[in-house]
Formats: structure tokens, C-alpha cells, sequence
């Protein structure tokens, strides 16, 4: 009996070892150089690797496929190419061939006609539908899940597999470590610094303990984040503006600079940290019914901006994660609070880990599973220079010029559509405006009631 | 589903379905996964709910009734078949050359039987004066009084009904519509 004992204490003293060790590496090889900023090309290396490797892979699949007809390269553009004609010119074209009579309103059964075909139109394919739901690749990228299962090569499947194993075995517990010790460490950090009084040590510790817990995210997630232009960074008393992919966007900025969040208050693991971090530096925060009260969030935006040592505030005005091949509406309420707009462009590069999250789709656990197990997640940030709203502009053409921006630079579509979309219905107007058009050309010179 | 991919072999009777409809095999797989990206709970088959998702169509005036289109009488939901077999009305007429029957769903005279059976939702035949006023209260909503409704009606069927017997059959609504370009109108530009 004792002998199996004295086996098992010998086995759990080796686990117990292996662990330090592991843990001992983590420390030293990444949280160190992220808690100071330098960079032991560890990432760097892997990065490359991977980039070889996916490389060698889209050779070989092309090669294979090169004689079937290539099914693929379509993916990324349309589907079918739409009339371009607006309705009044569609409609003339239709009713050509008959004289306008002089009563009774200027309808035929052939109008009909343009309204089925964008009826049809839509069906096949439409601007909105296919933004929320990841963006198509070119070529596979040995991931299971962007797989239609076809047999390539033996190399490819070797790889494939050998692929898996890294993802799933080596790098998954690694990234799932160090995303719990980044964020204990941001509560643990935000909290002690908290507790020191208002100064400018505070400000720069409480910065430096933010950073260094995004960076180790980062590492978590082998982000690779290029920035452009960071002559353009958010400065104190602005408000920072984003395109919307992923609750992961926060980390990709932040490992640049500090910022003030904006949102509402969770229960839960979220909640903890959100209340730690506020002790550290100023963020704002809203409980959920004073979230509908727009004056009183258009007020406490007000006042943080107005304070020049705040931070700047990040808020996504899309109001909801999209693919990150178009950007949608932005909402008003950021762009009327009258304070300097810096325009940031966020865009995932999709061949390493697919950053999009499909809430609907994902619960945000699965969600950070799947990016923990991908390969990569590769992004260019572009910081924009800074905007103010113009005189005679109002907040709605003010965010659609911002909006152009950051999708012009992104190599984004730019879209009319709201985000809300997704789970909302549209609104009752939509359809009512297109009948206001349809019946001016009915009945418009008749009507006294055109406007 | 974006970046599942479905290849050609997992469409159903793919072969049948082109012969049928005379799509190509890679348009048949692009429509699939369009098919799959609409099916949000992932029966497999299409219901009105997935089809007034789509925002651009919710906002036609005539959504409604071309959703209907696809749903056969007393069934709730679509499956890829009849997804296809609908859209097949809209291919331009000249693109099959091979198939010169008058079956096939994009010649003009499917293309006109499609655009009168959106009209004349009780399949009797012909577009009755109810039947026409239904579809301009659709197109026109609050835009118009109930008078301008009737006249515009009054006018429609006065025009078009040659044997007098205040309804639009399909043979008047050809002879109606004998001047406009049906293949170009009724047409999706598909890219190859």
C-alpha cells in the first residue's frame, strides 16, 4: 500500500514541478517583457512560421485546383450585379410604350414589375444580411472551421492535423493562462492603485498597470497589431471612435494608449472588473435603466470631456459587432456631445483567426474559446486625424463623414444600413418611404398633398 | 455560415436542379449557401420569418406577396427546390439556348405567368377588381385617398379588359404588357 502512495506523492511532486516550471516560463518569456514593454521575438518567430505555412498551404490547394473550375475565387464578389437605374427611370422605361392618360393616375401592370425584380434582388443577395456573418475567405486556411472537408494531400492533411494539435494542446492552455492572470492582474493592480491618492503617480501607475494587462491579452491571443499614423493618437478631452468587430477591438487599442470606456454595468466577472478599474482612473459607467435616458448619458459624456486630465473616451458607434468588411450606422449621441472625434480604422486580417463575433450565433465564452484556438489575430490600426463638426452640419452628417473616413481607410464598405438590424426588424418607414416615391410617379401631378 | 463552405456536392440533386432550372453548378452552390445563410435556425428549409429578415426586402411594398411566392398553398416553409425553382423565372431568357421549350421557368411566357400570379393571389385566373385594388394599397399605403384608389383601379381594368367582364385574365395582361421588354425586366443580372 504505502508503495503505491510513495508512486503517487512521486507523481503529483513531478506535476507539481512541471508547473512551476511552465509557470516560471510564462513569467519570465511573457509576462515580463509585456509588463516592460520589450519584445523577445518570440511571437515575432511564430508569426513568421505561420505565415510560411499558410502560404506553402494556398500553393498547394491551388495547385490541386487548378484544373477544377475555381469555385472560390468568386466568393469574394458578388453574386449578381444590380440594375443601377433609381425607380423613376426604371419606371419610365416601363411605361414607354404608353401615352400618359389624362385621369385616373399614371399606374400600369407592367410597375409591378420593377418591384419584383428588387424584391428578387434582395432575396439573392443584399448589403446587410451577409455583415453579420464572418467574411468569406479566399483560400483555406487550415482551420477546421473554414473546411469543406475536401481531401487535398497528405501533406496538407499532415499539416493540418499537426495544426491542431499545436492549437488545441500547446497554444489553447497557454493563451487561457494568460488571459485569467491579465485580467486578475488588472483587478488586482486597479484596485491597489486605487487606493493611492489623487496624483500624477496615480495616473501614470494607473496607465501603466491598464497597458501592461492589455499586452498580456495581446500575448494571450498572438496578436500581431500594426499602427499607422500614431501622430494622429486620441488625446484627453476627445472622444475615440471605432469600427465594431469584437469585444477584442478594446484590447487591440488599448495596448497603444489609455482610454475611458463607456458602458454599462454587468453583474458577474465583468462587473468586478469594471468596478476595479474605475478605481484606478475615471471610466464611465451606467446601470441599465439610466442607460435609456439619453440626456443623462449625453450629460455625463459632457463632463468627462470636459475635464482635461480624463482620459479619452472610446465608444463604438455602430452599437453592435460587424464583419469588418463594411461599417454601419453610426449612432448620433457620440457625435452631438460637440468635443474633437478621433477616427480610428480597426481591420482583422481574416487568413489567421476569424475576429468577427457572431453574438447570435456564439455565447461570448465560445466566442473566446475560438479565438484562443485560432491561429492568429493579425489587425492594422489606423489612427485618423482628429475631426470637429462643421458649421451647419448637423450630429447625423457629422457621423456619416466620420463614418466615410474610417471605412475609406479600413478598405471598408461604407453602408447606410443600422447595425441594429441584426435582430431588430426594420422600421415601418422604410416601406413607407418607398411608397411616398411610387405614388408620386402615380399620382404626384394630382395629389395635392406632394411635398 | 459565412465561412463554412459548401461545395457543389453537398447541394442536394444538383444535376436535376440544373437541367431543371439552367442554372450552373457554381451559381447553384452560391444560391445554397445564400439558402443557408437566410435559414437561421438551420432546418434546412426557409420560413417567412427568414425571408422578412432581410431588411431591403421588408422595406418593398410588395414583400409580402413575393415571400408568398415561394410558399406553395398550405405549406409554411421552402425548401432549397423551390427556393431555386422561383428564382429560375429570373434568369435571362437567351441563356439556354439549349433548352428552347416553352417549360422552362425563364422563358417570357413563365416570366409572365409569374408576374400575373403575383397579382391574382386566389389562382382563379383572373386579376379581379378587389385583386387589383389589394395590390394598390399595397404599393401606395396612406399616400392616396380610398377615391384616387378606385379611380386608379377603375382605370387599370378599363384599359386592359378587352371582353368586358371587369377582370384581367392572363391573355388580356400578355396583351397589355406585349410592349415591354419581359426578359429585361424580369431579369437578375447573375455574374458567371
Amino acid at each position: 500500500m504505502s508503495e503505491n502512495q510513495e508512486e503517487m506523492e512521486d507523481v503529483w511532486a513531478a506535476v507539481l514541478w512541471g508547473l512551476r516550471i511552465w509557470l516560471f516560463l510564462i513569467m519570465s518569456l511573457i509576462m515580463a517583457p509585456a509588463m516592460f514593454g520589450f519584445s523577445l521575438g518570440i511571437s515575432e518567430t511564430y508569426m513568421t512560421i505561420l505565415v510560411k505555412v499558410l502560404e506553402w498551404a494556398t500553393l498547394k490547394i491551388q495547385k490541386e485546383k487548378s484544373d477544377e473550375q475555381s469555385l472560390k475565387t468568386s466568393a469574394s464578389y458578388g453574386l449578381i450585379q444590380r440594375e443601377a437605374g433609381s425607380m423613376e427611370k426604371e419606371l419610365e422605361e416601363l411605361r414607354r410604350s404608353r401615352p400618359k392618360p389624362p385621369v385616373g393616375g399614371d399606374f400600369t401592370l407592367s410597375d409591378c414589375l420593377y418591384f419584383y425584380r428588387k424584391g428578387i434582388e434582395s432575396i439573392v443577395e443584399d448589403e446587410v444580411t451577409q455583415r453579420f456573418s464572418s467574411e468569406e475567405l479566399v483560400s483555406w486556411n487550415l482551420l477546421t472551421r473554414t473546411n469543406d472537408f475536401q481531401y487535398i494531400s497528405l501533406k496538407l492533411t499532415l499539416v493540418y492535423g499537426l495544426g491542431i494539435f499545436v492549437r488545441y494542446c500547446i497554444l489553447a492552455p497557454l493563451r487561457i493562462a494568460l488571459a485569467c492572470i491579465g485580467l486578475t492582474w488588472l483587478v488586482i493592480g486597479t484596485s491597489a492603485v486605487g487606493f493611492l491618492p489623487n496624483s500624477s503617480i496615480k495616473s501614470w501607475l494607473s496607465e501603466w498597470v491598464h497597458v501592461m494587462c492589455y499586452r498580456i491579452c495581446a500575448r494571450g491571443l498572438s496578436a500581431t497589431i500594426r499602427y499607422h499614423n500614431r501622430e494622429n493618437k486620441p488625446k484627453k478631452g476627445g472622444i475615440c471612435v471605432a469600427n465594431h468587430t469584437t469585444p477584442i477591438d478594446i484590447v487591440m487599442l488599448c495596448n497603444d494608449g489609455c482610454y475611458a470606456m463607456v458602458g454599462q454595468i454587468h453583474g458577474g466577472l465583468m462587473g468586478v472588473v469594471q468596478r476595479a478599474m474605475v478605481r484606478s482612473c475615471p471610466h464611465v459607467w451606467f446601470e441599465r435603466a439610466e442607460m435609456k435616458d439619453r440626456h443623462l448619458v449625453t450629460k455625463r459624456l459632457k463632463d468627462h470631456v470636459s475635464d482635461k486630465t480624463k482620459l479619452p473616451i472610446l465608444i463604438f458607434p455602430e452599437g453592435t459587432c460587424v464583419n469588418n468588411t463594411s461599417v454601419m450606422m453610426f449612432k448620433k449621441g457620440s457625435f452631438e456631445i460637440g468635443t474633437t472625434i478621433y477616427p480610428v480604422a480597426i481591420k482583422y486580417d481574416p487568413k489567421f483567426g476569424d475576429a468577427f463575433w457572431n453574438s447570435s450565433k456564439y455565447s461570448m465564452v465560445s466566442y473566446l474559446l475560438r479565438m484562443m484556438t485560432s491561429w492568429a489575430l493579425v489587425c492594422d490600426v489606423w489612427y485618423l486625424p482628429a475631426m470637429h463638426q462643421q458649421e451647419g452640419e448637423d450630429a447625423v452628417q457629422f457621423a456619416n463623414r466620420v463614418k466615410s473616413a474610417i471605412a475609406h481607410q479600413g478598405g471598408l464598405v461604407d453602408l447606410q444600413w443600422d447595425g441594429g438590424l441584426k435582430r431588430a426588424r426594420v422600421k415601418e418607414t422604410f416601406r413607407e418611404q418607398q411608397q411616398k416615391k411610387y405614388s408620386n410617379m402615380v399620382v404626384g401631378d394630382e395629389s395635392s398633398n406632394s411635398d | 455560415m459565412g465561412s463554412n463552405k459548401s461545395s457543389v456536392q453537398n447541394v442536394p440533386d444538383v444535376q436535376e436542379l440544373i437541367q431543371e432550372t439552367g442554372f450552373s453548378a457554381s451559381h447553384l452552390q452560391r444560391l445554397y449557401e445564400r439558402f443557408h445563410l437566410l435559414d437561421r435556425d438551420q432546418m434546412g428549409r426557409l420560413r417567412v420569418q427568414d425571408f422578412e429578415a432581410i431588411p431591403e426586402l421588408a422595406g418593398n411594398p410588395i414583400g409580402d406577396r413575393i415571400i408568398g411566392a415561394f410558399f406553395y398553398p398550405g405549406k409554411d416553409s421552402v425548401d432549397f427546390h423551390d427556393f431555386v425553382r422561383v428564382l429560375a423565372h429570373f434568369q435571362p431568357t437567351d441563356s439556354n439556348t439549349k433548352r428552347k421549350s416553352e417549360e422552362v421557368y425563364n422563358s417570357p411566357n413563365r416570366k409572365l405567368q409569374f408576374a400575373f400570379q403575383l397579382y391574382d393571389q386566389d389562382q382563379d385566373g383572373k386579376i379581379s377588381r378587389a385583386e387589383l385594388l389589394q395590390v394598390l394599397q399595397e404599393l401606395l399605403g396612406i399616400e392616396v385617398t380610398d377615391e384616387q384608389l378606385q379611380s386608379i383601379a377603375e382605370r387599370a381594368i378599363k384599359e386592359a379588359d378587352l371582353d368586358q367582364d371587369d377582370a384581367i385574365s392572363f391573355e388580356e395582361f400578355k396583351k397589355s404588357l406585349e410592349k415591354v421588354d419581359v426578359n429585361r425586366k424580369m431579369r437578375i443580372g447573375f455574374l458567371s
